[in-house]
Order: structure tokens, then sequence, then C-alpha cells
């Protein structure tokens, strides 16, 4: 992808769904960095092949990072400091 | 049975292009046939999957353009400049070619019409997509939700849907009003220029409407559009965005 692409976290529905039974860009983040909380759906997403750079769109810290590559995932955690995830009525 | 929906949902199936059409010099309509597709929520998108000989796969997010009424699964593709996927989807694929997708995808940037009105659709180029979506699906709904949709363009020649958005202006409740950004033609009676705080200020709905707005395109206009509403007096969780990258009006 162009190199200044900033995207947000809707298009992380995706691969939310290969690892998560809920949907997380509805999950509720906060920042350990600002405070600010929010959808996941409203963090900013950068993508950097094989994975995304995920920030804060209050203070622009990194969230978390995620990484696929040959059938592994990672997640590197930094400032997200909780999520809430509603469970399904 | 809950289960295996959600798990359809989330893998990847085959769908095959039944029709494609243009749009603009740039941007197509592509009109799928997915077995199994059980239908999406106005505002959802899909992924797409295009893998290369060498086994380079690259993944891509595309709003669905058809409302979840219509029974229809289409997708509205701009083909950006150094794009990986959007100048196959636009140059290359030919009805009977198929295609990888994953989705209906996205809880949150979505509107059914129980949820009503008034809506104000903030719309930049290609971001217009998941924005024709709630509006099909206001009037096929039925709903009478009122609609202001204010759409930014670079030139005439790139509004997208533009017949089919002169029409739908004509319902009551529903105003489209265009605004372009790099020239506009002689006996344009739009608007022109970005879409900024004196323009959203004239053109959205009274905060005290409790209404919803929904911005959608470049992330620089999002990010303007959707702060000089909160400055406005929005409440921000009223205030749904979805960010499409750097073209666009």
């Amino acid at each position: 992808m162009h190199a200044d692409v900033v995207l947000d976290g809707n298009v992380l529905a995706g691969v939310f769904g290969e690892l998560f039974q809920h949907d997380l860009t509805v999950a509720k983040g906060t920042c350990g960095g600002c405070g600010m909380a929010g959808p996941l759906a409203q963090v900013l997403v950068y993508p950097e092949a094989p994975g995304a750079v995920v920030r804060c769109p209050g203070c622009g810290e990194v969230l978390f990072t995620m990484v696929k590559e040959d059938g592994r995932y990672w997640l590197g955690f930094d400032r997200l400091r909780c999520l809430e995830i509603r469970a399904a009525g | 049975m809950a289960r295996a929906a959600l798990q359809r949902r989330l893998s990847w199936q085959l769908a095959e292009v039944a029709e494609s059409v243009a749009e603009t010099a740039r941007v197509r309509s592509l009109v799928l046939k997915a077995p199994g597709w059980a239908g999406h929520r106005a505002g959802q998108h899909v992924d797409i999957r295009l893998t290369a000989e060498d086994g380079y796969r690259a993944v891509r997010s595309y709003s669905i353009a058809s409302a979840p009424g219509d029974g229809t699964l289409v997708l509205t593709v701009e083909r950006l400049e150094d794009g990986e996927v959007s100048p196959y989807l636009v140059d290359e694929l030919r009805p009977g070619d198929e295609l990888e997708l994953r989705g209906p995808l996205g809880g949150y940037f979505v509107w059914d019409a129980a949820v009503g009105g008034p809506l104000l659709l903030v719309g930049g180029g290609s971001g217009i997509v998941p924005l024709m979506a709630i509006l099909r699906e206001r009037v096929a709904a039925g709903s009478d939700a009122a609609v202001r949709m204010l759409a930014s363009w670079r030139t005439a020649d790139d509004i997208i849907y533009a017949a089919e958005l002169e029409r739908l202006a004509e319902l009551d409740r529903i105003e489209v009003v265009h605004t372009l950004t790099r020239g506009a033609p002689h006996d344009w009676r739009g608007r022109t220029g970005r879409i900024d705080r004196a323009a959203l200020s004239e053109f959205a709905w009274p905060p005290e409407a409790g209404g919803l707005s929904f911005v959608c395109g470049p992330t620089g206009l999002v990010e303007s559009a959707a702060t000089a509403l909160v400055e406005l007096g929005h409440e921000p969780g009223h205030i749904k965005t979805e960010r499409f990258g750097p073209t666009g009006g």
C-alpha cells in the first residue's frame, strides 16, 4: 500500500473476525496514554505489510500492532489499556 | 445456527461477477452473485482477496453500495493510481470472472431504518459508497427519516451516481448537495470548495435535532468534517466516521 495511507479500525473487522468471536470494531477501547475511549472502529490504522500499526486517534500513541504471517498472528499491546466488549444478546 | 451463519460471514467465498457498470472514468460498480449470501446492513463492507501467481496476496475492504432490501450485492470501486487491487477490479474484471470475498463486515458504520433520523451523510469521492447504501436503504425501507447528503468531488465528471442522486433528491425530505474542489463547469449551480466548518454550519442539522452523522472519504476530509461537527455542537457519539485513505474528492 502507498506509504501515507491512514485508515481506521473499520478495516480490521475481517481480521478481528479471524481471531475473535465478537465484532471488536464496536468494542470500546481505552488509551493508556491519554485516556481517550471509543469504539475500535475509530482507531487509526497504518498498514505495514504483513500487518498494521494501530494508533490512538486522540494522542497518536501506538495502541497495538498486529502481524499475520505463515499462519501465525502476533498482537503486540502497547497503550491499549482495556477493552469493553458487549456480550451478544 | 447462529454460529454457522457467523462462520459463513467470516469465511472466504467465491463470488461471480454478473455485471460491471461504468459509473465514471475511474469508477465501476460490480454486481456480484455469491451463493449463500445472507444479506447485509447498509454501511457494511466486504474484504476482497487477490492472489497473484507467485502466491502473493492482497486484501482490501470495499463498501457495499446496494441497499439490503434490494437482495443484491453491489460494490462500487474507484481505481487508485498506485492501487494493488482496485486497478484489477476496475480494468480487468469481466462478467463471469470470480472473486474471493468475505463479509458482510462491520457493525459500527451501519444504519437501519429502525434507527431513524435526521441523517447527515458527508462524503468525499468513493466515500459516497456506504452513504449511498444508507440512502438507498432509507428509500427502500419506506423510512421517512430526513436526509441531507453533502458530497465533495474534484470535478463534475467525478460525481458517482449523479443521475440517481438527482432523482432521489426530488423525494420528500431528501436533500443532496454537491461541492466541487478542483473546478466547476460554467453552468454549475452547486457549491464549490472543500467541505469546511462554514459549509457544515449551513448544511448540517442543528445539534438539537439529535440526528446521526455519517462521514466517509479521504482521511483528511473525514477528520476535518468530524472536528467541525463537534465544534458546531454535535455529540461525538452521534458522528460515525470511516476513513478511506488518501484519494477522493
